[in-house]
């Protein structure tokens, strides 16, 4: 198996910078930790880092060094659900994923290189989707998961895909970079003289486990491949929740759309993942001191390309009204069902046109911005009546069978009876008595009759049954 | 003088010579209208495929909708062919459409205000996705009805748009300008205006049936 482990960094800093659109890269901020009175720095951005300001520090030696900066306190929380993200962004990549080991993904590669083309190809769509989504990261490939981590702590980029190789890589390792085994360890082993993790690997393993403990042993036996080493594997959630929060209440729709579009590619990442598709989600908008808004999204098929969700959710969001200020956003999707992808024939001149989309595309959009029950089909029912003899349907099956009246009927149809005022110029056929619905309270009893009006439109128009005068009704043309 | 003899078909190939008619067929991709007699005087013989037509009407059902029902039950037969029809002033009786040959699985329904529906028939016909988009426009300015000209082009789309006849007097930038009217008892379409070609002078007499 090969193992391919992403170390992430900067986490953290990452997430920072994918939630605020003004975010400088120029100018210094770090990320503090720990109680009020004694905030320490947890990692700064490279501007920072020139300016000397280095995780660890406290605070205030950091002002005193670098003068005034922006930070921000550490959330491990935050951190940890763009770490799941992740991995469910790597699960479209590998079905073994592992989160085991800290601030990092362990991938095993060796099954997915037949179809993602051999490493180096492999690797760049790795990197490339990670730089898309705004993650800083290492990427290290070893034999034994726990090899590539140490690998990844040191260096980034290389491939040991030999288990010589990757032995060779890891006795050239410092012995610092094996952080797992503690700094207590660490430093015991460098004050017996130690400098590379090939020395200690080439102790015998039973006086090294009287000093140290079993675990030590075990954990060298497992980077070096000697005892096997099962990790636990990633299972993507069945349900996909997202949310930022923002430092100041945000009062114009145009505002929102920034972190909108970001909670949105993560969703798309996260569908790819899971080869899947989303049919619903909800924007949920919260406030202070008022209950939250949500906005249902509907797609009339399964979707998950980042820009057309993004842009239904656009028009879904201009379309309504957010009774209050937003102080967190929140994207909400339960209903993920497997995505069919839409064919295209090859032949077909308009799917090679400029931003075309298709039906189900269109559909989503007009859907979001004119209400749900604006775009419809109509279908032909059993029923006689006028006013029942149709009825709205948000689509119709193909395969269904229609139900069509064999009796002349209009094109257009007035949902209301419309009173004609004047004399017919002639009838032209008629009457034909639509008498029914006295079980459901819709009692008619009416003599139909195909008109010529006096301006010259052909007409569906009917008097109470029996009637020889009276005035006319129309209920529809025939155009 | 000179004796050299020149054929009529290399006299007329010289482009100091202006013919009454277009000289060559225009080259434009139609749809068959359904109607033989509009088809026969129309360039290309039928609504053209990636352009506005304009149906101005004298009044509410005189039988545009048989004008144009031929063509949407020939596209929504096919694949990618969906009609959507924009804030039509009535209810399209299914029954009736069907009958007509409309498949009703790829008929859309659009119900939106005046400007909402302007920009309805925008993205439907600017999509790709549909065949046909039939559309009502109330507050239709010169400027709108560009917008949708453009976007019948860009969707590849026939775009018809329905107005009353009072709109007959101002320029448009559509394709097609057909009026229907009533004379007697039969209903005239006349060709305003058709890009490619000029106008036929003599109004067509359109079939009028009711009982099918």
């Amino acid at each position: 198996m090969l193992w391919a482990c992403i170390l992430l960094p900067h986490l953290a800093l990452d997430e920072i910078r994918r939630q605020r659109e003004n975010y400088d890269e120029a100018a210094p901020f770090a990320l503090v930790t720990g109680p009020a009175q004694r905030l320490q720095i947890f990692d700064a951005n490279a501007a920072g880092q020139r300016a000397g300001v280095l995780p660890g520090q406290a605070l205030a030696a950091a002002r005193a060094i670098a003068g005034d900066f922006a930070h921000a306190n550490y959330n491990a929380d935050t951190e940890e659900s763009l770490r799941r993200l992740l991995a469910a962004w790597a699960y479209g990549y590998s079905s073994m994923v592992s989160l085991r080991e800290p601030g990092t993904l362990l991938v095993e590669i060796g099954a997915s290189l037949t179809l993602f083309g051999p490493w180096p190809t492999f690797e760049r769509r790795l990197r490339d989707d990670l730089s898309q989504l705004g993650i800083s990261h290492h990427i290290v490939v070893a034999t034994t998961p726990l090899a590539a981590c140490a690998l990844a702590h040191a260096h980034d980029g290389i491939a040991a895909i030999s288990d010589a190789a990757c032995r060779r890589a890891v006795a050239q390792l410092p012995l610092r970079a094996l952080t797992p085994l503690g700094d207590v360890t660490v430093d015991a082993l460098s004050s017996m003289g130690m400098t590379t993790v090939g020395q200690i690997l080439a102790l015998p393993r039973a006086p090294l486990a009287r000093r140290f403990g079993p675990a030590v042993v075990d954990y060298l036996d497992r980077l070096g491949g000697i005892a096997p080493d099962p990790v636990e594997l990633y299972q993507p959630p069945d349900r996909f929740a997202a949310h930022m929060e923002f430092d100041h209440e945000i009062e114009t729709s145009t505002a929102l759309l920034f972190p909108l579009r970001r909670l949105l590619g993560d969703l798309g990442a996260f569908l790819l993942g899971r080869d899947g598709g989303v049919l619903q989600f909800e924007l949920v908008m919260e406030h202070d001191g008022r209950a939250a808004t949500r906005l249902v999204v509907g797609m009339q098929e399964p979707q998950r390309d980042p820009a057309s969700l993004f842009d239904i959710a656009k028009l879904r969001l201009q379309a309504s009204t957010v009774a209050a200020p937003v102080r967190t956003l929140r994207v909400v999707a339960n209903d993920l069902p497997p995505f069919v992808p839409a064919s295209h024939d090859l032949f077909d001149a308009r799917a090679g046109a400029g931003g075309s989309i298709n039906w189900a595309q269109l559909a989503g959009r007009l859907r979001a911005r004119l209400g749900e029950s604006n775009l419809y089909s109509l279908e032909p029912t059993a029923d006689p009546r006028p006013e029942r003899s149709w009825r709205r349907v948000p689509r119709i099956d193909q395969r269904a069978e229609l139900v069509v009246s064999p009796e002349p009927r209009p094109t257009w149809l007035f949902e209301r009876p419309i009173p004609f005022h004047g004399t017919p110029r002639r009838i032209l056929a008629g009457p034909e008595r639509i008498e029914s619905g006295w079980w459901d309270d819709g009692d008619v009893r009416f003599d139909f009759y195909v008109i010529e009006t006096s301006v010259g439109q052909i007409a569906w128009a009917f008097r109470p049954a029996g009637a020889t005068d009276g005035p006319w009704l129309l209920r529809g043309l025939f155009a | 003088m000179s004796a050299a003899i020149y054929s009529l078909a290399d006299v007329l190939r010289d482009p100091r010579i202006w013919r009454g008619r277009a000289a060559q067929e225009a080259v434009v991709a139609t749809h068959a209208t359904g109607h033989a007699l509009l088809d026969a005087v129309l360039p290309g013989g039928g609504w053209p495929k990636s352009a506005l037509s304009e149906v101005l009407i004298d009044a509410d059902g005189i039988g545009e909708l048989s004008l144009v029902l031929p063509t949407v039950a020939a596209l929504t037969a096919r694949e990618r062919g969906d009609a959507v029809l924009v804030a039509p002033p009535y209810v399209p009786n299914p029954a009736a459409l069907a009958r007509r040959g409309v498949t009703l699985a790829r008929l859309h329904i659009v119900d939106a205000t005046p400007v909402d529906a302007l920009w309805a028939a925008e993205q439907c016909l600017r999509s790709g996705a549909c065949g046909i988009v039939l559309c009502w426009p109330q507050r239709a300015n010169d400027r709108a009805l560009r917008r949708l000209q453009v976007a019948c082009e860009t969707g590849s789309c026939v775009g018809i748009a329905f107005r009353p006849a009072t709109a007959a007097a101002n320029p448009s930038p559509a394709a097609v300008r057909v009026h229907l009217a009533l004379r007697g008892d039969t209903v005239t379409a006349s060709v305003l205006k058709c890009r490619g070609a000029n106008p036929p002078g003599r109004p067509v007499v359109l079939d009028r049936r009711v009982a099918h």
